[in-house]
């Protein structure tokens, strides 16, 4: 019996950078597929390959249907063949409405007028689908990264998908959103369509997929069934080692209070989103994780504090005693605040400008003298970033562009590392991250308060949050609903306070 | 061999443009026969392109940051009509009447400013504007007439040419080549120290070969460039201010904290607020400065021409644009080269002299240079693809 899609000996090459190296793999129907590896190691390649972004001639090996080869010339010929991609990185119109968003190139119309209704109504039945109860008449641009996943999710959902590919589709979904999405993708393959499953997430892997396929380095390592593998076998082949994937050992004693937040009240009156009477100190070497579901304003805080969000301001933001008076990014800056955001295409990368120049953005004075620049300091440092943090780049001067996603993360990490702040804030920072690196950024984020900084880190996977911080803050609504103490806080007890009561 | 290749690829954008370049030179060499390489000729064509490349080199930075002026040609115009009415109206010297004509550029640079970067209106609405009034101003400036004559020393900035140090009656001018000489001794000691520091650093150079190649070609175009100025008049001063904006230019793109910053701001605007950068503050700075070069160019312009006119300037603003876009800037910001702007400036004048030299119907040339221009971005977008 013939795969219902197959790959054979794939190779794909790139400036300087052999992308895929001989990978080959078959999905069944109704099957779902798990495709883990590193950071780079030709994951999202492979299924742009796959989906038709990158056409038939562009690179090596065959892609099979039903046993016959394709040959896709672009993303259109891949949708007939019945593949459809949910990228890494988000396809939407941020102008356009949700409704537009989700039939846009499937457009509902009699003689090319579009019937207003009848899409609306469609579109609602594909938001069903994935559990969003939003209007689907507003802009996708104001919807968070965690909802906008969701629409597009529902958008390929209302394609006649017979494969099913998502890349990393849960790493800006709250645990919550991650179930539900994990439900609704067992209940597609149950109906008979074969999902190809990326993500650094292994425990949602090892949960999902019938069967599991290694990268390394543009290599298949190994196809198996997922009953014979454990999380920990997995990790090895991904990167050739064994690796312990412990967080690092909490320092007890903290110091003296650092920074300081009162009464922070902000509001974006175009978007209606406001965070309220927010107060909370971090003291010097200290992790302060802060917790909550999708749209309960943990960004929205980190921007506020940072100076990058709208006006309506109110309350105070003291370090070491002294009031700021943020009104930009740059105040922030200057005054030892760092910002990591959540999302790296958005609000953290030049993507046109090469590694280098990313990393030294927010530092350009540490590596100029009287306005210029010195080329060879500028690269010093960004090639010391690239080796710490394990950056898998052919070169420095590699355009942001060209990175994969979870590289991309790192130069962001980067640029931030360099300003060397006196309190960070990580939004969301191993978003996208292989699991290695991960653990390799826990170690930096240990390392970096040990030595006296202040640490913010919001995330939604709750083990990050128990495993990282001293104290955790829970968000609700816009609202502090809670604290906890970093060592006897737990799961449940986050999501009780984090849950809408 | 292997670095070869990938050279050759990193590099393609600046070859494909020179290899267009060549062809070009190459077909009207074809069609017009050896009048069009004649010295004479490419001394002529060099100083046709020099306002249009002055504006360029500076418009590169405009659309790197996103941005775009329409206004260039009104606002050149406008500054050469200062200049000129001062001196033949109100008998101002030729530097009081440049500075003037410098600060009104500025002036005009700051009002784009204002209404670009801290009221938000899209620059292509401002300098339309700019386009329309300036145009206007003209002729309120001049009274409707032609300008002129304007005084020796006015002129001189647009025809004179530098003076010759061997005084020799021959057929060959000595400054231009003690200029080339300069310029390749320069060249070559920049590219010596820059090894020297990237080896020192441990950082990756190119191959001998490769930079053996690298150095003989730079240094023939160097002395193909001055040997055809020297077996004309010399070098005009004209070229020599285009060659001073554009190194001082290149140097801001490339190495200074502002010129980054340009980089950032059209490369993702949002990234650069949250990494510090003061985005309203460096476009209000370089319009201004991009005024300052526009009204340069505008005084060249008059003092070749010995007039203001009330039609000076109009169409440059697509020349230059189109030189930028040719010379591999994206409109979408955060990318593109004064050198590319350049070599996309000489494209575009090359076509323009070359086809007058042919005597076609000037419908033909409209035509033929808006298709060249289409084909170039055509071709480069197609090439980025693979
Ligand atoms: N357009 C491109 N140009 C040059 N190199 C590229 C390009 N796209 C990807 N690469 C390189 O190919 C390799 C594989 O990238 P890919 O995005 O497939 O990795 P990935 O497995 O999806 O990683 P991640 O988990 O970080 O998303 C990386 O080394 C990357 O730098
Ligand atoms: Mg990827």
């Amino acid at each position: 019996m013939s795969y219902l899609l197959e790959v054979k000996d794939i190779v794909k090459d790139f400036p300087g950078v052999r992308a895929l190296d001989g990978v080959s793999f078959g999905v069944n129907t109704g099957e779902i597929h798990a495709l883990v590896g590193e950071n780079g190691a030709g994951k999202s390649t492979l299924m742009k390959i796959l989906s038709g972004v990158y056409p038939d001639g562009s690179y090596g090996g065959q892609v099979l249907v039903d046993g016959g080869e394709v040959r896709f010339d672009g993303i259109r010929a891949a949708e007939r063949a019945g593949i459809a991609i949910i990228h890494q990185e988000f396809a939407l119109v941020r102008q356009l409405s949700v409704a537009e968003n989700i039939l846009l190139g499937g457009e509902l119309h009699s003689g090319g007028v579009i019937r207003r209704e009848a899409s609306l109504a469609e579109a609602e039945a594909a938001l069903k689908l994935v559990g969003l109860e939003i209007n689907p008449e507003i802009a996708v641009g104001r919807l968070g990264v965690g909802y906008q996943q969701l629409v597009e999710i529902a958008k390929a959902l209302r394609k006649n998908v017979r494969v099913l590919i998502l890349d990393e589709p849960t790493a800006a979904l709250s645990e919550d959103e991650s179930r539900n999405l994990l439900a609704i993708i067992k209940g597609l393959a149950a109906r008979g369509v074969a999902c190809i499953y990326i993500s650094h997430r292994l425990g949602e892997v090892l949960e999902l997929a019938h069967r599991i396929t290694v990268l390394r380095d543009g290599r298949t390592v190994s196809t198996e069934e997922k009953t014979a593998m454990t999380e920990a076998s997995i990790v090895t082949r991904m990167v050739g080692r064994e690796l312990s994937g412990v967080f690092p050992e909490k320092e007890s004693g903290t110091g003296n209070d650092l920074f300081e937040v009162s009464g922070w009240t902000a509001e974006d009156p175009a978007s209606g989103m406001r965070v309220e009477d927010i107060s909370f100190k971090v003291r010097r070497g200290e992790v302060l994780g802060i917790a909550g579901l999708v749209g309960s304003g943990r960004t929205e805080l980190a921007m506020s504090l940072f100076g990058a969000w709208g006006p309506g301001l109110a309350g105070s933001v003291r370090l070491d005693g002294k009031e700021l008076g943020i009104t930009s990014p740059r105040d922030a800056i200057a005054a030892g605040l760092g910002l990591v955001s959540e999302d790296r295409k958005k609000f953290g990368l030049v993507l046109p400008s090469d590694i280098t120049t990313n990393v030294t953005l927010a530092s350009l004075d540490k590596v100029a003298a009287r306005g210029v620049i010195d080329e060879n300091a500028e690269i010093l440092a960004a090639v010391s970033y690239i080796r710490d943090l394990k950056i898998k780049t052919p070169s420095p001067e590699q355009r942001a562009v060209n990175l994969s996603g979870g590289n991309q993360q790192k130069v962001v990490l980067s640029k931030w590392l360099m300003t060397a702040p006196r309190v960070l804030i990580l939004d969301e920072p191993t978003r996208g991250i292989d699991i290695g690196a991960k653990f390799e950024i826990y170690g930096i984020i240990d390392r970096l308060a040990r030595g006296g900084m202040g640490i913010i880190v919001i995330s939604s996977e709750l083990p990050e949050v128990l495993g990282l911080a001293h104290r955790i803050l829970v968000m609700r609504s816009g609202r502090v609903s809670g604290e906890l103490d970093g060592k006897t806080a737990t799961q449940e007890k986050i999501m009780t306070l984090a849950a809408c009561a | 061999m292997e670095a070869l290749k990938q050279s050759v690829r990193k590099n393609i954008r600046s070859y494909a443009m020179l290899i267009a370049l060549a062809g070009i030179w190459l077909a009207f060499s074809i069609l017009c026969g050896p009048v069009f390489l004649s010295p004479g000729n490419l001394s002529n064509l060099f100083i046709q392109t020099v306002t249009v490349a002055i504006v360029a080199c500076g418009m590169t930075l405009i659309i790197v940051t996103g941005n775009i002026d329409l206004s260039v040609g009104s606002v050149a115009g406008f500054a050469g009509a200062v200049a000129a009415v001062l001196q033949v109206r109100y008998g101002w010297g030729t530097a009081g009447a440049v500075l003037a004509a410098v600060a009104a550029g500025m002036a005009v640079g700051a009002w784009h400013g204002f209404w670009v970067a801290y009221k938000k209106v899209p620059a292509f609405i401002v300098t339309l504007a700019s386009m329309l009034a300036f145009r206007g101003l003209i002729l309120g400036v001049t009274g409707g007439a032609t300008v002129s004559p304007l005084s020796g020393a006015f002129r001189a900035v647009g025809q004179n040419y530098l003076p010759d140090v061997f005084q020799h009656p021959g057929s060959f001018n000595g400054s231009a080549l003690l200029l080339a000489l300069a310029a390749i001794a320069v060249f070559m000691f920049f590219e010596a120290r820059r090894r020297g520091e990237r080896l020192r650093h441990g950082f990756e150079v190119p191959a001998p070969g490769l930079r053996a190649a690298r150095l003989i070609l730079v240094s023939a175009a160097i002395a193909g460039f001055f040997g055809i100025l020297a077996f004309n008049k010399g070098v005009p001063y004209s070229l020599l201010l285009l060659i001073g904006i554009a190194l001082l230019l290149s140097f801001t793109a490339e190495r200074t904290v502002f010129g980054r910053r340009l980089y950032a701001i059209g490369g993702n605007s949002e990234a650069a607020r949250l990494s510090g950068v003061n985005i309203s503050a460096n476009l209000m700075a370089l319009f201004i400065i991009f005024g300052a070069i526009v009204s340069v160019a505008g005084v060249v312009l008059a003092a070749r021409l010995n007039a203001a006119t009330t039609s000076a300037g109009i169409n440059m603003e697509l020349d230059a644009i189109a030189a930028c876009v040719i010379g591999g800037a994206s409109l979408m910001g955060g990318v593109g080269t004064i050198l590319g702007a350049i070599i996309g400036a000489l494209i575009m004048s090359s076509l323009d002299n070359g086809m007058s030299l042919l005597n076609l119907d000037i419908t033909y040339q409209y035509v033929i240079k808006g298709l060249i221009l289409l084909c170039a971005v055509w071709m480069d977008i197609s090439g980025r693809e693979k």
